[in-house]
């Protein structure tokens, strides 16, 4: 958590390690096991997504590797060092904006390095205006983020976490909520930061073109207790764009992707019982 | 429906917002073109004429021996009032001081106390843990309960009055200052974690902003809570304030003085919960401009 920006910033991109986690929430007679012997292998400098079922751990994964929650067992390594709280090596973009309300979206940028005091003032603000600039929101610069508009509000996240200089960010299905234009310009705008700065990003979605137009990997998570159960290269040419989308190769990840998500689900409704009679109705229909 | 909710997103106006004395001029405007203002005189107008009717025009029982408003207002603006006491006399102001000053005093005891409290309960779960039922036990005690202790304990008319009217606020502004902390959503403390805060400045910038929406509704409640205990306390033992003019001059029979001290409580008390409003407007100007966005 104290660790020094200057060690930090600019230095190799980070690649994480996943070893054998497990994590289970609730009392000890409801245990529910989220994670079971999880692996998984963050590589630097590459962006990987991590699609699964909704409610299979998702989340859980986030909060271990941002630092917020402990594994019962397992370890969590950042370059090798053992992650035991969060740190700002390691920004998190929220699943709903955790920007600041009371402060403007300037103030909310300059949040860390303010407190911290690791920035030479005026470096800082030539900074947080470049960055703010460069995610154009330079005009809005003085506005609170309950004026600002969906679309805005995770560019401002974006430029708070991006002033760090992390070497890892996490990307918590940063773009869900979003109106389908505005997520689309999102992830097109993602990737070009992605591209420029390539800098390791672990990225969750439930959506799985969204994960094979933005990764390198996609890595499909089973039912909970989660454990991986794919790991798709994605071959597709950097710079990417959206025509990418309709080519045949991405055609083949993508039903490769929804064939396992369609069989977990389906185990997951199994699973979770009181759903029978859906699975009948659903049962018919596919015949 | 609502023209502002177009520009919300879009760039922001050319236009110059208006400053000071254009400011008010604009909401001024504003203001007599919507209907507020015509619907609040007409409803303040209905109530004093169903008061006249009920009182001096047809005299019903149920209000025949209580002052109706002509008489009232009379006397309220008589240079030479019957009953010894109108706006033009040393003594109502004398009153309303005494009462206002008290108020002032409780408030601002229960409020420098309470929201640090509240702050400090919710922040920290050992001082909840160690805290909580204390506040718990005492809070549902009413304060006319506290009345003979408080004779007991102090000497005089003022401190046992102010001492009584800065329990009740400051029960109220505790409770809600924690709930405020309460109410903070988690993502704020993990996005504060992150980016490097120590405890402290998540205090100060995350628990404090983030409480004082609650802090400001409480300190509204306690406000009103304050003068609710006030008038109480007055009424036992004063020797000057509202309270006691109104339970003097029932005392006396001076049911005219009794009314004209009833409503002028009622106007001080709404004037010093706009004051309470107005200070929270200025300090959330987040929440305001947010709100203001919604068409509120």
């Amino acid at each position: 958590m104290d660790k020094p920006t200057s060690v930090t910033r600019d230095s190799a991109p980070a690649s994480v390690h996943i070893n054998r986690v497990s994590k289970a929430y609730g009392e000890e007679w409801e245990r529910q096991q989220v994670l079971e012997d999880l692996n998984l292998e963050i590589s630097p400098g590459q962006l990987t997504a991590i699609v699964g079922p909704s409610g299979c751990g998702k989340s859980t994964i986030v909060n271990l590797v941002a630092g917020f929650e402990k594994p019962d067992s397992g370890t969590i390594t950042m370059n090798g060092e053992a992650i035991t709280g969060p740190g700002i090596d390691r920004m998190v973009v929220f699943q709903e904006t955790a920007l600041l309300p009371w402060l403007t979206t300037y103030r909310n940028v300059v949040f860390g390095p303010k407190l911290r005091g690791d920035m030479d003032p005026r470096e800082l603000e030539a900074e947080a205006n470049r960055i703010i600039d460069t995610v154009g929101l330079s005009e809005f610069k003085d506005k609170y983020p309950l004026q600002l508009s969906g679309g805005m509000q995770r560019r401002a996240e974006l430029a708070r976490a991006m002033i760090n200089h992390p070497l890892l960010m996490i990307m918590d299905e940063p773009f869900r909520g979003l109106d389908a234009m505005t997520r689309e310009l999102m992830q097109e705008f993602y990737l070009h930061l992605f591209e420029e700065s390539r800098r390791t990003n672990m990225f969750v979605t439930s959506e799985i073109e969204e994960a094979i137009f933005l990764a390198d990997q996609v890595v499909v998570l089973s039912n909970r207790p989660a454990t991986v159960r794919e790991i798709i290269e994605i071959k597709l040419e950097r710079p990417r764009n959206f025509e990418m989308l309709s080519t045949s190769e991405a055609y083949d990840y993508k039903r490769q992707a929804m064939e396992i998500l369609h069989e977990e689900a389906l185990k997951s409704f199994k699973r979770t019982g009181g759903q029978d009679d859906f699975l009948d109705a659903y049962a018919k229909r596919a015949e | 429906m609502n023209p502002n909710k177009a520009t919300k997103t879009e760039s922001p106006s050319s236009l110059e917002p208006p400053t000071g004395f254009w400011l008010f001029l604009y909401r001024a405007n504003k203001g007599v073109r919507t209907s507020t203002p015509y619907l609040m005189f007409f409803g303040i107008a209905l109530w004093l004429v169903t008061y006249y009717l009920f009182n001096e025009g047809w005299k019903l029982p149920l209000f025949n021996k209580i002052p109706g408003p002509v008489e009232v207002i009379t006397e309220w603006i008589s240079r030479d009032p019957i009953f010894g006491m109108s706006l033009f006399t040393e003594a109502y102001h004398t009153n309303i001081y005494v009462s206002c000053q008290r108020i002032l005093i409780a408030f601002s005891i229960a409020t420098s106390v309470g929201v640090p409290l509240g702050l400090f309960m919710g922040w920290s779960k050992t001082f909840r843990d160690y805290t909580f039922p204390i506040l718990e036990t005492l809070r549902p005690i009413p304060i006319l309960a506290w009345v003979p202790l408080a004779i007991i304990m102090f000497s005089g008319f003022e401190t046992p009055i102010i001492f009584l009217a800065t329990l009740a606020s400051l029960f109220v502004t505790t409770l809600n200052t924690l709930l405020g902390v309460d109410s903070i959503d988690e993502s704020y403390f993990r996005a504060a974690g992150c980016l490097g805060s120590k405890p402290r400045h998540v205090f100060w910038h995350v628990v404090l902003p983030g409480a004082m929406p609650f802090i400001f509704t409480g300190l509204q409640i306690s406000v009103g809570v304050a003068w609710f205990s006030l008038v109480a306390a007055e009424m036992i033992s004063g020797d000057f304030g509202l309270g006691y003019m109104i339970m003097d001059s029932y005392m006396q029979n001076k049911y005219v003085t009794m009314v004209m001290a009833m409503i002028t409580l009622g106007f001080v008390g709404w004037l010093t919960s706009a004051m309470v409003r107005f200070a929270g407007d200025r300090m959330m100007q987040w929440r305001v401009r947010a709100l203001a966005l919604e068409g509120r």
